[in-house]
């Protein structure tokens, strides 16, 4: 018998432990797995790092005390430039950061998925980031004396992702016109966990879509968790777009401890089920 | 046309000569102005320019700014990993914005302040760091002050021509900032030691109005040439194909 690998949220936070390095796939507010992110937020789990071209999932983490430093080359809402909750927390100096350039921290996942302790790159000379980050190093190639910047490993002990469709066995399908680097994040991750839309049978990925769109593939996860809406309110098209309102929302939530428990209330602690009713209710304007 | 051109199409058409000599290469343009301008390019002096929707399709033609039920032809594909193959090999010249830039082409979107504890965090340095080492890279500034016109940067993102060459050769080989195109004229760094210079002014801005503008001293050419104005064609193109909900206007504030 094949392993089926489905999981809740719920499931997969009891797989995590405090001070974890837990990689975040997507893509600023694009198609990030929000209701494992929920889940963590609810939990009483605390001093994480947080690996991602980041969104709201970084926003929230900060927000709630969880993250403990962010590894990033951004933090942004996409039509909204500028994470509030990231923001305040990097004002208030309540987190470590690691900023790198965006093709930085590709390249560091791959260095990790290829279990080398660093890769090198032009990307980073001259720029702030050597100095920002100080124990990073440049490196001399033995062949014609080019000085890169060596670009350490970023090894994860989790990634969670979430995808338009999975199959139990944990093969994850995108639709969408880009997976980002979900793929990459798998294989820098001890364990990968992938939320997805739907699970479907795994016949049924090419029934409309092309092989091509089977991107991570079960040799990389551990677990699977239906989670329909599960990227709400960032978006996971072809499913759903962005929710431009709920994210609005969100944003003006930072303005203070009243407002960000007021939107926590109302949008993290409830029950998964509940979530999906409101996430569906308000993608159709109803609110 | 009998209308005198807006201010905000004379800045597409200063975009749009970034391109000038690039061929086919990849235009990764950032904000409204720099899109039209390198769709405008594409259309009429450079028509071997390679551009995006914007997300992960490279366009065959280009589609009405702000219409997103517009067909599109999409002639390859862009993801963002494909994205940064590019970006590292090469064929690509990006216009970005400049939250801050100082005289030698140093640019700052990342914070405001001591980056260990900035007073503003922005965005993040994002790709600039490997944008400017790898590519030519020009910059979009709506908002022309002394505030964006800086001695020095706080947080320097994009690399300008003094930090590359104290990084060595590696950052040097392939790193060129060149142009500044703001609502008051154009800049570049084409000086012996690649200080910033006025390119060229928009009609009507004068010398002083732009050195009070700037926080540190511009390089000034003698004559100071006037930007060039948009033809009857460019204009038509800006109104009828490129953008014709005219959202090129919303984003020069004045």
């Amino acid at each position: 018998m094949s392993a089926d690998k489905r999981l809740t949220e719920d499931d997969v936070v009891a797989e995590l432990r405090d001070g974890m390095t837990i990689g975040i796939g997507g893509w600023g507010s694009r198609r990030k797995p929000m209701s494992i992110v929920r889940a963590i937020l609810r939990s009483s789990l605390s001093d994480l790092t947080i690996v991602s071209y980041g969104g709201p999932d970084v926003g929230m983490l900060c927000a709630s005390g969880q993250a403990r430093k962010v590894v990033y080359g951004f933090v942004s809402l996409d039509s909204i430039p500028l994470e509030p909750h990231f923001r305040a927390a990097r004002q208030a100096g309540t987190i470590e950061a690691m900023e790198l350039d965006e093709g930085m921290l590709q390249w560091g996942l791959r260095a990790a998925a290829m279990r080398v302790s660093f890769l090198p790159c032009r990307a980073g000379l001259g720029s702030a980031i050597m100095e920002n980050n100080p124990d990073l190093r440049t490196v001399v190639s033995p062949y014609d004396g080019q000085e890169l910047v060596a670009m350490p490993a970023l090894p994860l002990d989790v990634a969670l992702l979430h995808a338009n469709r999975a199959d139990r066995r944990g093969n994850a399908q995108y639709l969408g016109p880009d997976w980002y680097f979900d793929d990459v994040y798998a294989m820098a991750a001890e364990r990968t966990f992938v939320s997805c839309e739907r699970v479907i049978d795994t016949e049924d990925f090419t029934a409309h879509a092309s092989e091509q769109t089977i991107k991570v593939s079960r040799l990389w996860t551990d677990g699977v968790v239906e989670a329909p809406f599960g990227a709400h309110f960032t978006h996971c098209v072809p499913d759903y777009p962005r929710d431009e309102a709920l994210q609005r929302d969100y944003a003006a939530s930072a303005k203070d401890a009243d407002a960000w428990a007021a939107f926590r209330a109302r949008w993290v602690d409830v029950p998964e089920p509940d979530y999906r009713r409101l996430a569906e209710a308000s993608l159709g304007g109803a609110r | 046309m009998s209308d005198a051109p807006t201010l905000a199409e004379i800045c597409v058409v200063a975009c749009a000569e970034a391109f000038r000599g690039d061929g086919e290469i990849l235009t990764s343009p950032i904000g409204v102005i720099p899109t039209l301008g390198a769709r405008l390019a594409a259309l009429t002096f450079e028509p071997d320019l390679v551009y995006t929707d914007g997300d992960a399709l490279q366009l065959g033609a280009p589609v009405p700014l702000g219409d997103e039920h517009a067909p599109k032809i999409v002639e390859a594909w862009m993801p963002f990993g494909k994205m940064f193959d590019v970006v590292w090999s090469g064929r690509r010249h990006v216009i970005m914005g400049a939250t801050q830039i100082d005289r030698f082409g140093n640019q700052n979107i990342a914070c405001i302040g001591p980056w260990a504890r900035p007073k503003v965090q922005l965005l993040g340095v994002r790709g600039a760091p490997g944008n400017t080492v790898n590519d030519p890279t020009s910059y979009w500034v709506p908002n022309h002050s002394p505030r964006v016109f800086v001695p020095a940067v706080d947080c320097v993102s994009g690399v300008g021509y003094d930090r590359a060459a104290a990084a060595g050769p590696t950052a040097s080989q392939f790193h060129e900032v060149r142009h500044v195109i703001s609502n008051l004229g154009v800049f570049d760094f084409e000086t012996d030691d690649h200080s910033m210079r006025i390119r060229s002014l928009h009609p009507g801005v004068t010398l002083d109005a732009v050195q009070a503008a700037t926080g540190f001293e511009l390089v000034v050419p003698d004559p100071v040439p006037t930007t060039r104005l948009p033809t009857d064609e460019d204009r038509r193109l800006l109104r009828d194909v490129l953008d014709p909900a005219g959202q090129r206007e919303g984003e020069i504030r004045t």
